[in-house]
């Protein structure tokens, strides 16, 4: 048999091989899109639907959180087209009621009563009050959050768009997008704001 | 334990007079866990469970003891750390809850959904509305059997089977599930897990593509979970992470569940099970 | 039916060590279930343990100690062979006894 055929015969036996073992990325999609419809079901308010992926979610499980250059930016252009601020112009509200919100970790669970408000889960993730003993590390500490940055208008609309949508400042970023996603309100957005930035917060003493 | 929390939330309540009070929280907890590894209540389920093995029950009146969990009909030594793997006469990869379901079905005549029935412990009496559990008056006969074919598996090292094709798609599928972002949280597994040293309020969170991690954390399942007074699996670990991420629910001994816990025994390959464990 | 208690009783030095795990849901009488209906009480009240017909360690128990009790104890005067007996009741006349023989040390 000449070289090159018997060649080609291995390259095709190599092919071959490699396609019973492999399936193609659409087909592993299709796949894996098949297995959730059959293996998770609507319980209470956590409705199928919720694992219907928007095209940043796609795009952050693609890349597993770490999203090329592009991509980024891409990401974070997008959601920043998404950040609404209270019409009034009021970004801060009350401090204490922001410490009630970010101690709770209720919300949007099956088991959670979905009249009852959200929580901002803040401390499953984040120190504030250096008080509060039981905080998580997932996200950086914000203790002395305001007294860092001070509490100009310019800082209260960072602070208050990064709770609203932090991808729109970090693209893939893991905290939830509490805003933009309708878990928490307006108003209770304001309420940690005040927590973060108000001088009298015990996040700032 | 309520002692124990008592004495907990005195410390706490006197922390801030120390420093640093967040190491001394930390040394109070990891005594706590020492305090609690004598008497592990998973011996209770463990004896249960073996009796449930060898007895007859269903429809057929027979026992368990020519179910085969990979290694043979009815050999139980080493076979939970073998799984999940592939299975010829069901054609799919299956893990320890799955396999048992298909066990109740073949050689006791119960039929899928008995089978599948009040898979998780519970004290009898419904804590959330409808939640399927919990039985009422009835333990459950899934978790006593995990308990001992786990325990006839203690100490070995974990090797999950990965030479069959399904396998390796089941790993990948998992793979998939573990970055999977979705829901009004945006929370993949990955968010919580994909980081070295990070820990949620004051619970330790392992990075499971961390092999030191993922074997500690996979090793250490089935385990009693005091603050529930109950014994857990993996799929119910599963089915508890999926729900706190705001996802629908992940069904018991579903292909999800076994791609997850597939994924997460390649992870941790190579550790040795030390399991039943306790946690709190 | 109730799950038999599981006993370890050992020499260490001239004392013997007990350990014991008993199946108890040791309900406080507190809790509610998700209808808001209360879970109504039920505790392991009386623990006695005896050997040789002497009893050596009497214990009053109630809502404050947790499900699937631990008790971890010593005492003087026993010996490999021997037989400790250990008993409880709760507060819905439920009992439950089981002996161990003691091991050498």
């Amino acid at each position: 048999m000449q070289p090159k055929m018997i060649l080609a015969l291995a390259l095709c036996g190599i092919w071959v091989a490699g396609c019973a073992t492999r399936p193609s990325d659409s087909e592993a999609e299709r796949a894996l899109a098949e297995m959730i419809k059959a293996s998770f079901k609507t319980r209470g308010q956590a409705t199928i639907d919720r694992l219907n992926q928007d095209e940043v979610q796609a795009l952050c499980s693609e890349y597993k959180g770490e999203p090329p250059e592009g991509v980024r930016q891409k990401i974070e252009k997008s959601q920043q087209a998404t950040l609404r601020y209270p019409v009034s112009g009021k970004m801060m509200g009350d401090w204490r009621e922001g410490q009630r919100i970010a101690q709770s970790g209720a919300g949007r669970q099956f088991t959670d009563d979905p009249a009852r408000p959200a929580g901002g889960s803040c401390y499953n993730c984040h120190q504030l009050a250096p008080q509060e003993l039981s905080f998580g590390t997932i996200g950086p500490s914000l203790y002395r959050f305001g007294k860092l940055r001070g509490s100009s208008e310019a800082i209260q609309k960072y602070a208050y768009g990064k709770i609203y949508n932090s991808e729109a400042f970090s693209a893939c970023s893991n905290m939830p997008r509490l805003g933009h996603n309708g878990v928490l309100t307006e108003e209770q957005i304001t309420h940690l704001v005040a927590l973060l930035l108000d001088p009298e917060s015990p996040v700032n003493k | 334990m309520r002692i124990h929390r008592v004495l907990a939330g005195v410390l706490t309540a006197m922390l801030p007079c120390f420093a640093p009070a967040q190491q001394d929280t930390l040394k109070e907890i990891e005594r706590y866990r020492q305090l609690l590894q004598d008497g592990n209540p998973a011996e209770l389920y463990e004896a249960r469970g073996e009796e449930l093995w060898k007895r007859g029950r269903g429809p057929k009146n027979a026992s368990l003891e020519r179910c085969d969990l990979g290694l043979g009909p009815g050999v139980v030594k080493g076979a939970y750390v073998r799984l999940p793997r592939y299975f010829a006469d069901t054609d799919r990869v299956q893990d320890l809850e799955s396999r048992l379901v298909t066990c109740m079905v073949t050689l006791q005549g119960f039929t899928t959904e008995e089978a599948k029935r009040n898979p998780f412990s519970g004290t009898g009496v419904p804590m959330l509305t409808t939640d399927p559990f919990s039985g009422v008056g009835q333990r459950s006969v899934m978790t006593d059997l995990v308990a001992w074919i786990a325990s006839e598996s203690r100490g070995m090292k974990i090797a999950p089977s990965m030479s069959h094709p399904k396998e390796r798609l089941a790993y990948q599928a998992g793979e998939n599930l573990f970055y999977y972002r979705a829901g009004p949280y945006d929370f993949g597994c990955v968010t919580c897990h994909g980081e070295e040293g990070k820990r949620i309020r004051l619970q330790n969170l392992p990075k499971m593509t961390n092999a030191k991690d993922a074997q500690r954390a996979f090793g250490t399942w089935p385990a009693y979970r005091v603050s529930e007074g109950e014994l857990r699996s993996m799929q119910w670990r599963m089915w508890e992470c999926v729900r706190q991420m705001r996802f629908p629910e992940l069904e018991f001994a579903s292909d999800a569940s076994i791609a997850l816990i597939t994924y997460l025994a390649k992870k941790a390959e190579g550790g040795a099970l030390d399991a039943p464990a306790i946690k709190r | 039916m109730v799950d038999p208690m599981r006993i370890r009783a050992n020499m260490t030095g001239d004392k013997v060590e007990v350990k014991v795990l008993m199946s108890h849901e040791m309900e406080t009488g507190l809790r509610k279930d998700a209808q808001g209906k209360i879970i109504p009480a039920h505790f392991i009240r009386n623990v006695t343990v005896t050997h040789g017909g002497k009893t050596v360690l009497s214990a009053q128990w109630g809502t404050s100690v947790s499900r699937n009790p631990f008790l971890h104890f010593r005492f003087k005067g026993g010996k490999p062979g021997d037989k400790v007996t250990i008993s409880w009741a709760d507060n819905n006349g439920e009992k439950r006894t089981d002996e161990a023989t003691i091991a050498g040390g």
